[in-house]
């Protein structure tokens, strides 16, 4: 169980690294840029780069910060 | 889409983990002894290319939408992971990784650690050191060979890359015979974060649905965009005076038992 946890712990600080907020914005800028292409019809290309400028820039800000 | 920008990522990614591992296999061989440490190299390497040689053909049987969505999604994240740590080194906010030091500590670390054998292996300790360098400072070159060969499917081409830069690190590293320590690793760092982060972004929102203005061409505005977004945010962080490098330990401590 322990060496289970340290193998998902490696995972997670190795795909997700220190800010998992990075990840999460990332990850909903997707889901919505699916939804708004599939249900809306809205062709959101721009969507996805706004999220990761802003996810980047938040992030930093936070590193700088503490 | 060209193989180009897939072969000089992977190869740009590539050799700065492998300037990493160099450092640990040099301090390994050089303090303790050659033989187990490219045991512990050649294991490693050995359960890299298997992990390449079944993900790799694997992850391309994937529907090519799913694979782009699943692909840039992880990819944008681990591309972020790069540059966020790159412009925090750049803008003084963080160390710079500094191989001279980073040896020196391998090293001190080496002498100080007892002899043991096991099986073929004559020292345990420069085997297992050896091998976790590699794996590890490894295991980011094959997400990103496995990721970005997938999604372009052209596992080859990104294989030849990676082999490239590995053979140019450990060519250069057999002469020089020392770290590495004059790569520009932190600038190499950045131009790969922009580049996954980029490739990410364009095939993510590709997987989503999206149909991209100029398709592939849209690349040709992402990479410059992303690249001068990341760079105005390195001005606006930067400090003053740059953050002292991690202290490195002095010739006294490195020689003492």
């Amino acid at each position: 169980m322990r060496r289970l946890r340290s193998i998902g712990a490696f995972w997670y600080d190795f795909v997700v690294g220190d800010d998992w907020r990075v990840a999460v914005i990332v990850v909903a800028a997707l889901a919505l840029t699916a939804v708004l292409v599939h249900v809306a019809g809205v062709n959101a290309w721009w969507l996805l780069p706004v999220c990761v400028f802003a996810a980047l820039g938040w992030s930093l800000r936070r590193a700088t910060r503490s | 889409m060209s193989a180009l920008p897939l072969v000089l990522t992977v190869f740009v990614a590539c050799a700065v983990e492998a300037v990493e591992a160099l450092t640990i296999v040099l301090a390994a061989g050089l303090t303790r002894e050659w033989r187990s440490t490219f045991q512990g190299m050649a294991a490693a390497l050995v359960v890299l290319a298997a992990i390449v040689a079944v993900l790799g053909p694997t992850i391309t049987l994937l529907p090519l939408t799913a694979l782009r969505l699943v692909v840039g999604a992880l990819l944008a994240i681990f591309g972020l992971q790069w540059l966020r740590k790159a412009i925090l080194r750049a803008a003084g906010h963080k160390s710079l990784h500094d191989e001279a030091s980073a040896y020196l500590r391998e090293v001190a670390a080496a002498k100080a650690a007892g002899t043991s054998s096991r099986g073929r292996v004559h020292d345990w300790y420069a085997f297992t050191l050896s091998f976790k360098g590699v794996l590890l400072e490894g295991l980011e070159v094959v997400f990103i060979v496995i990721t970005f060969g997938a999604s372009q499917h052209n596992v080859g081409a990104a294989v030849i890359g990676a082999v490239a830069a590995v053979l140019a690190v450990a060519v250069t590293g057999i002469l020089v015979r020392a770290p590495l320590a004059r790569v520009p690793e932190n600038a190499m760092k950045f131009a790969v974060g922009v580049m996954l982060t980029s490739f990410g972004i364009f095939w993510g929102a590709e997987g989503a649905g999206v149909s991209w203005p100029g398709q592939d061409a849209a690349l040709l505005v992402l990479v410059p965009l992303v690249a001068l977004v990341a760079l105005g945010y390195t001005v606006l962080l930067r400090r003053p005076r740059a953050v002292q490098p991690a202290s490195a330990p002095t010739s006294e401590e490195v020689t003492s038992p």
